[in-house]
């Protein structure tokens, strides 16, 4: 059985769509099999940043209502062939989404893929929760400015509060990815500290996402940041993220974070 | 130019809980009410000066159809005060305001002490006396063990609560007797709400956006700035709300 990833914010404009694209492009490249699935029925993305805007025929809205199979709709990547797109509508909007249709989506894929990915809209409304209602972890992207942090705080209770796990009593995993990080603004105050956010949302860190123009840049070629260039900053952190989603434990560094031999060695342990 | 307010008493707001009747009804709601009529009968004035919350969770009717029942249970006096469990779309003005976070209490049984057949004798009984189940007077507390997110607000009119974790910005906690949060807070902490001038506050850092003892309301920016930021606990003293760093 796979498991769902959620990747989610709260607040829009944080990155949720270019970090389900880069994090499943990561995850797919040692020949797991991955499926990105996009939840902004009305307001789809994902097609863009993972450059299969000219192949969607079926989506999402279409499976669940029963008029394509999943097998119609799953658009497989030109460039990893573990890597599957499963877009959004967008001449519907999110009430087309259905507790029961979405929940067998999820099932199937869950049956073939070993990630399944959800790229949540914004907000905390019809399609954002049904996003979050299946999965066994979730990604809280946040950027560090305090309105970002707020909303992330409210998704983190809806986490735990609103999904499956969470009524079956269990608990959900939660990751902190903390996206456009600015060393130099977080020195001069402009921006809120690592540290500042990782004490208000006390959630583990899995990654520092610099703020880069390889990135837009990667999201105008229509590629996810980690296969556009695999070698540059905010693609490294993305590799590492994914690493640390597997289960791997490693140390997180903060960019532009000046520290001596031992502080590299020692690195930085994550909350 | 600053408002300058000639009255210095602060308005005070409390929160206060009563026994409500719930009534559920179900579908079809013609036949509901027939029901309803014949409980009415063996049991005269059974619904007259009762505070009662329409519960309609699962009940698949529209704005109109609930309109109809409102009016339906008018004719019946029986005198709507909120309604739980409806969807935003069925809800409009001039109708009663949603409920929410009831909690459960034990049923309540109509008394009757005929049978069904002797209707006309019933009805001139007295008005049926339901008993409403005693709420234990027992100082309790509420323990959390996790962070209270923004959004969320733990209400807890029993007693003290105790937070191990922060209170968010934008969360809030409201307790009928003192509250004590080992972490931040940083959004709202009503401590006495239910009427209780020797609740305290307590926090490892004070950051909050509100807090209020007994209804008296205090914001951040009219405190000292020496006990922001800091371990403080908050009490009342008269009118006013006093605040002293701990530890």
């Amino acid at each position: 059985m796979g498991k769902v990833i959620v990747v989610t914010s709260g607040k829009g404009g944080v990155g949720k769509t270019t970090s389900t694209a880069a994090l499943g492009a990561a995850l797919a490249q040692n020949g797991e099999r991955v499926v990105v699935v996009d939840f902004d029925v009305g307001l789809r993305n994902l097609d863009l940043v993972m450059g299969a805007e000219r192949r969607v025929v079926y989506d999402l809205v279409n499976v669940i209502q029963g008029e394509a199979k999943l097998t119609q709709a799953l658009i497989r990547d030109k460039r990893l062939e573990s890597l599957f797109l499963l877009p959004a509508s967008q001449t519907r909007d999110k009430d087309n989404l259905t507790t029961e249709g979405v929940d067998r989506v999820i099932t199937e894929l869950k049956r073939v893929f070993d990630w399944v990915i959800c790229d949540s809209p914004a907000g905390i409304e019809r399609g954002a929760t049904l996003a979050m209602r299946h999965a066994d972890m979730a990604v809280v992207v946040t950027n560090p400015e305090v309105s970002s942090v707020r909303d992330s705080d409210r998704i983190i209770g809806l986490l735990d509060s609103k999904t499956l796990k969470a009524e079956r009593g269990e608990r959900m995993e939660k990751h902190l990815l903390l996206t456009r990080y600015d060393a130099v603004r977080a020195e001069r105050g402009d921006m809120l500290k690592v540290d500042d956010v990782l004490e208000i949302l006390s959630i583990p860190l899995i990654g520092i996402i610099p703020e880069s123009s390889d990135v837009l840049r990667a999201s105008n070629m229509g590629a996810p940041v980690t296969l556009a260039d695999a070698r540059c900053a905010p693609a490294m952190a993305y590799f590492e993220a994914a690493r640390r989603l597997r289960g791997e434990q490693l140390p997180i560094s903060i960019p532009g974070d000046k520290r001596g031999i031992f502080g590299k060695i020692f690195g930085r342990k994550a909350a | 130019m600053t408002k300058v307010l000639t009255d210095a008493r602060s308005i005070r707001i409390k929160g206060r809980s009563f026994l409500a009747l719930v009534l559920s009804p179900d579908l079809p709601l013609d036949d509901w009410l027939v029901r309803l009529d014949d409980l009415a009968s063996r049991s005269a004035g059974f619904f007259l000066d009762r505070p009662v919350v329409l519960d309609v969770t699962g009940l698949a009717i529209d704005k109109v159809q609930l309109k109809e029942l409102f009016e339906q249970l008018a004719e019946r006096n029986v005198r709507i005060m909120g309604i739980e469990g409806a969807r935003p779309s069925m809800l409009g003005p001039g109708m009663p305001p949603a409920m929410k976070g009831g909690k459960p209490a034990a049923d309540i049984e109509v008394k009757e002490r005929e049978t069904v057949s002797d209707e006309a004798e019933t009805a001139s009984d007295a008005p049926g006396q339901a008993e409403f189940p005693q709420v234990r007077a027992v100082a309790q507390s509420l323990i959390i063990n996790e962070p209270v997110r923004s959004g969320q607000s733990i209400i807890f009119p029993e007693g003290d609560v105790t937070i191990v974790g922060s209170v968010a910005s934008g969360a809030e906690v409201i307790a009928g007797g003192s509250i004590h949060i080992y972490g931040a807070l940083r959004g709202r902490a009503m401590a006495g709400s239910i009427g209780n001038s020797a609740s305290r506050i307590f926090c490892r850092k004070l950051e909050a956006e509100l807090v209020a003892i007994d209804g008296i309301y205090k914001m951040i920016e009219d405190m000292s700035p020496s006990v922001v930021g800091q371990p403080v606990q908050l009490w009342l003293d008269g009118d006013s709300i006093m605040a002293s760093t701990i530890i």
